[in-house]
């Protein structure tokens, strides 16, 4: 009797795991059975999963919607565009190295100036911050080539080892990058897994659910979400390191306003509510922008539509509607036994 | 010996004078019921004493040490816990998680980032003792949120406990439910505070209630102190009656 109350809950447990190694699997099989264009599309959805990954720790887990992460992703890209104009550097190793301190002490500045409020008020100075940025990368154009941007060449990846210089470079670094970032990737996962299942991760989620009981409990709420932001920033910096080689040039774009709506609104289409939410957003909104850039020239439109039927029909994003179903079926499939 | 004494405690609203110069005292173990009726002063001083709200004037003691300018945090380390008269959970969370988090939070362990939370061995297990105590074990792995209203009750008093206070403050711990559930719930609260040793003040309405339970009752009119004593003197106290009848103490 006992173990038959145990199993079930041990699988419930361990389904996560098991679904996350299966996605793996997939995600290092897709490259043999796709093209070269599939393959860059898809590197360019994980970098946004991870963006979304950062982004949704505020949001989903503490609670504060950042209208102002293309600040974060931007200066990761930036950053990148520096290290290889003033100090020559090419290694991909070095600009995460050095890039993801840059992004975490500005992350830490910013939200340090953010997390005295809460809302509305939150989202708007987010917002004000990122449009700092983007405009003094539009203005001091002799440092950021203003709206030319910064050119950002491949990379050499693994401390040198692996260059791209010379002819069949493209196809070489295309696929070879693919997984590079698909590594990148698991890793970021994994610990923002750990991050948010850790008494840390939990205390944001108190802090979400009721802040007055978390202070009651003698919890120092703005210093969590302090952290969280500081956190969150960083891994959305991630993302703008490891975007900007494969996009090869750097624009004020990645820092403007719109790009920040993009971000909510991919983490929206996954579904904030879950861990996996913001993963399979930031790949299908990969997917359904390319797709809709390259079917008419009203592409805005057609994302916009699409905004308007998630939140009417799937509030709780693919995500969220998924595991709904998924939990009916199993319903039935208990009354059926 | 007393755990707790305030000395010439004041709070003012505007107009209302919540709080009038109250010297209240808590003695170390008793099980004390605030009574009165809304508007008497009584979350006041719940409040004024937890920190929720800064007095006017007056000073607080707690184990003859002066907590008055202590923060919230300062004063939770000190052995000071409360439960609210709205219930106040953590919904988004499971049960389990909302007593862990308690525990995590008293052992300072809220800053761990790079552990499970769920593989605390100590934690688990403290959790799953407080929650098997309030009769809660059951339901530890559902949402706060899908609780019945008793269990959330329960649970609301489960988390303020888990931080093993000295003085534990239960701000109406049976509004809101049926009167089979009341007894209930203050049938699991006294037993888990008294088998603790807890001292508890317990915002209560209901006088059936309080007189079963309490050791000492006092109570509060108009910002003030009407009466004090065990249950049997509250029971023969005219002052009292009148109040609870709805008269003015005058007439």
């Amino acid at each position: 009797m006992e173990a038959a109350i145990a199993r079930p809950r041990l699988h419930a447990r361990l389904w996560p795991y098991a679904g996350a190694a299966l996605a793996l699997l997939a995600l290092i099989f897709v490259p043999g059975f796709v093209g070269l264009y599939q393959t860059q599309l898809l590197t360019y959805g994980l970098i946004m999963a991870i963006a979304a990954l950062g982004f949704n720790l505020l949001l989903g887990y503490t609670g504060l919607l950042s209208f102002g992460h293309s600040a974060y992703f931007g200066l990761g890209a930036y950053t990148v565009a520096f290290l290889l104009q003033w100090l020559g550097i090419r290694s991909m190793e070095l600009y995460m190295l050095l890039g993801l301190p840059v992004v975490a002490i500005v992350s830490a500045a910013f939200g340090y100036v953010c997390v005295r409020h809460t809302r509305i008020f939150f989202g708007i100075l987010t917002l004000a911050l990122s449009q700092v940025l983007w405009s003094l990368a539009l203005k001091f154009f002799w440092v950021t080539g203003g709206t030319d941007g910064l050119r950002v060449p491949r990379p050499t990846l693994l401390a040198g080892m692996i260059d791209f210089a010379g002819s069949g470079g493209y196809p070489r670094f295309i696929l070879t990058y693919y997984y590079y970032v698909l590594g990148v990737f698991a890793l970021a996962a994994a610990i923002m897994w750990v991050i948010v299942h850790s008494p840390f991760g939990k205390a944001l989620q108190a802090i979400r659910d009721n802040e007055i009981r978390a202070r009651f409990l003698g919890m120092r709420v703005r210093r969590f979400r302090w952290a969280a932001f500081l956190l969150s920033g960083t891994f959305t910096g991630l993302a703008g390191i490891l975007w900007v080689p494969l996009n090869g040039l750097t624009t004020p774009d990645v820092l403007y306003w719109p790009f920040s709506g993009e971000i909510v609104f991919l983490t929206l289409l996954g579904g904030f509510r879950n861990f996996s939410g913001p993963i399979v957003g930031g790949i299908a909104f990969t997917y359904i922008k390319s797709y809709a850039v390259a079917s008419t020239e009203y592409w805005q439109l057609l994302l916009g539509t699409v905004l308007v039927v998630l939140v009417l029909l799937l509030p709780t994003g693919i995500v969220g509607a998924l595991s709904k179903i998924a939990k009916r079926l199993s319903a039935i499939g208990e009354t059926v036994r | 010996m007393s755990l707790l004494r305030t000395v010439e405690l004041r709070k003012q609203f505007g107009a209302t004078l919540a709080c009038n110069g109250l010297d209240f005292t808590v003695d170390k173990g008793e099980f004390l019921s605030l009574v009165g009726s809304n508007g008497a002063g009584k979350t006041t001083l719940v409040n004024l004493i937890t920190a929720h709200i800064r007095p006017d004037s007056g000073q607080i003691l707690f184990e003859d040490r002066d907590i008055t300018s202590l923060s919230v945090a300062a004063r939770i380390k000190a052995g000071i816990a409360r439960s609210f008269q709205l219930v106040n959970l953590f919904d988004g969370l499971s049960v389990f998680d909302n007593v862990a988090l308690s525990i995590f939070a008293r052992d300072g362990k809220t800053a761990r980032i790079a552990a499970l939370a769920a593989r605390d061995g100590d934690v688990r297990r403290e959790a799953r003792e407080v929650l098997g105590e309030f009769g809660l074990a059951a339901k530890s792995e559902l949402p706060a949120g899908e609780l019945a209203q008793g269990e959330r009750k329960l649970l609301d008093v489960a988390v303020a406990y888990a931080l093993r206070p000295k003085l534990l403050f239960l701000d109406e711990p049976t509004s809101g439910v049926s009167s089979a559930d009341k007894a209930q719930i203050m049938d699991t609260v006294s037993s888990v505070v008294r088998s603790g040793a807890v001292t508890a003040v317990v915002i209560e309405h209901d006088m059936d209630v309080v007189f079963r339970y309490s050791d000492r009752i006092v109570m509060m009119h108009e910002g003030s102190f009407l009466a004090d004593g065990p249950p049997d003197a509250i029971r023969a106290n005219d002052a009292v009656a009148s109040i609870l009848l709805g008269l003015s103490p005058e007439g």
